[in-house]
């Protein structure tokens, strides 16, 4: 085992295990912080795989804005004790295993019976660059139309919220 | 004088070299060691800032400032980290323990793995990215969760107003201050920050960005949670904000972290504005460290000059000034490259 395997399983066992905490914490807002730390070990992840500018799309728009997006929706809901916001789902529990069970089941045979095709190259010395000239140069349509969408969204939310044509 | 440190670093893994380690375990090590340094030097560093800033706020509004511990007063910050690292721990009981105790910890994480990429010299730069003003901005915006941790688990109405309140202004002026610094990343045509400092070597960026600089500095200052946009602490409404609850060394280390970034946002501006490291006569390092305590100085002078304004107008200010600004500026910059390469003089 080389140095990287052991990067790789450290952060791996961290993301799971904040993955589990996300399901396992009573506290909801507990949940929400461990949420935040497997985003963080997703982004190890990726830094791993040579893929830093992605790595760091995932902290700046997951760990930085959704968590604190999904952190201030849990605060402006919740009104019970916080310390059992996040109930667990008892009865659920066995159905709940069985459909977890299937998934794995079914993932891992799907993933073992795929043949993956194994790419010869190198890795692109300037994986930004690259990035850059396929999302403002050939895909530009695409992207601005997808940025528009994400303002209409926008809008449209603001709106349902506060009603239009009201108020001045 | 110049290759001073890197002389160090060098004679370092030289040795631990001859100890028979690996190159990659002598790299570790000294990355281990470089991160050590950053501890320190921030650590050290913010008692100077500290003293410097109650000296300065003592010249504006004319008084002398500390001045009985040694000379000028000197000593007066090292008394109270002495205070501070003897007081004793007080969680109260209604918190929620754990995130209490993580909350300043991740914020001081954060605000040290900051300087990893901030070249501090001539090649003295811990780790070279290519995506290194990304990083810079990614790992910045991380700052928030520790506050909202710090402010949820406080379990107090005016910790959880300032958190939401400091949580609401970072994430608002994050974007002019991202979109300020594009200006920049344009013309030098690289995110990497050892690029950005060489392409500034005939003339710093800004003389081409002053807009892109006014607006990263009032960006950064609301980043920093600093007056005149200092809401989340405003001491008369809220006690302490987010840190109301904290005491001794806990509340030392977000005011350490607040220190700590101050100077890494300094540092950035001097580096993406101000020709980073380089100058003429003095070593690489010795600039840096004048051109950042020149901006820190100006933010200071900006804290105790301007009254602080209200919630509402920062947010209105922010929104509907400093994005319009901020985009504007990127389109100019867009155009004016694209007229200079068409005139043919770059």
């Amino acid at each position: 085992m080389n140095l990287s395997d052991l990067v790789f399983i450290v952060t791996a066992l961290i993301t799971v295990t904040a993955a589990v905490g996300v399901v396992g914490f009573k506290n909801i807002v507990h949940s929400a912080l461990s949420l935040v730390l497997s985003f963080l070990g997703v982004a190890a992840l990726y830094f791993q795989l040579q893929a830093g500018f992605l790595g760091l799309v995932q902290i700046l728009v997951y760990a930085g804005a959704v968590s604190v997006l999904i952190i201030f929706a849990i605060m402006l809901v919740m009104d019970k004790d916080p310390d059992e916001s996040n109930r667990s789902h008892a009865k659920q529990k066995y159905w709940g295993g069985l459909i977890a069970l299937l998934v794995t089941l079914g993932l891992g045979a799907a993933i073992g019976s795929t043949i993956w095709p194994q790419s010869s190259g190198s890795l692109p010395e300037d994986s930004v660059g690259a990035l850059a000239t396929l999302l403002l140069g050939d895909y530009v349509v695409a992207f601005e139309v997808a940025a528009l969408l994400l303002l209409v969204a926008v809008v449209g939310a603001i709106i349902l919220a506060k009603g239009a044509g009201e108020h001045d | 004088m110049e290759s001073l440190f890197l002389d160090i670093a060098q004679t370092l893994t030289g040795w631990l070299q001859s100890l028979g380690l690996s190159a990659v375990w002598a790299d570790f090590i000294l990355l281990i060691i470089q991160f050590a340094c950053v501890a320190g030097i921030v650590t050290i560093n913010v008692i100077i800032l500290i003293w410097l800033e109650r000296k300065v706020s003592g010249f504006i509004q004319l008084r002398l400032g500390p001045n009985r511990l040694g000379p000028w007063g000197a000593f007066q910050t090292i008394a109270d980290a002495i205070k501070l690292l003897t007081k004793e721990d007080i969680i109260p009981t209604r918190t929620d323990k754990w995130i209490f105790r993580t909350a300043p910890l991740f914020f001081i994480t954060v605000a040290m793995m900051l300087y990893l990429v901030i070249p501090m010299g001539d090649g003295m730069q811990i780790v070279d990215l290519n995506i290194g003003v990304f990083y810079f901005i990614s790992l910045a915006s991380l700052s928030t969760i520790a506050l909202l941790m710090a402010g949820w688990s406080s379990n107090n109405k005016w910790s959880l107003l300032g958190a939401m309140r400091s949580v609401a202004q970072m994430i608002s002026y994050e974007i002019p201050l991202t979109f300020s610094l594009l200006g920049v990343i344009m013309i030098a045509g690289s995110l990497r920050l050892s690029d950005i400092v060489a392409a500034q070597s005939n003339i710093w960026f800004i003389v081409f960005q002053p807009v892109a600089f006014i607006t990263y500095f009032i960006a950064a200052t609301a980043e920093l949670n600093r007056g005149p946009f200092d809401m989340p602490e405003a001491e008369q409404e809220l006690t302490a904000g987010a840190y109301t609850e904290y005491t001794g060394m806990r509340w030392a280390l977000f005011f350490l972290a607040e220190y700590t970034n101050l100077v890494a946002v300094s540092a950035m501006a001097s580096t993406m504005f101000l020709g980073g490291w380089q100058g003429p006569w003095l070593p690489s390092w010795l600039w840096i460290i004048i051109k950042t305590y020149i901006i820190m100085f100006v933010f200071m002078w900006i804290k105790w000059t301007f009254p602080r304004i209200r919630m509402d107008h920062l947010m209105s200010f922010s929104w509907k000034v400093l994005l319009p600004v901020s985009l504007a500026n990127i389109v100019v910059t867009g155009v004016g490259i694209y007229v200079f390469k068409w005139m043919g003089w770059c």
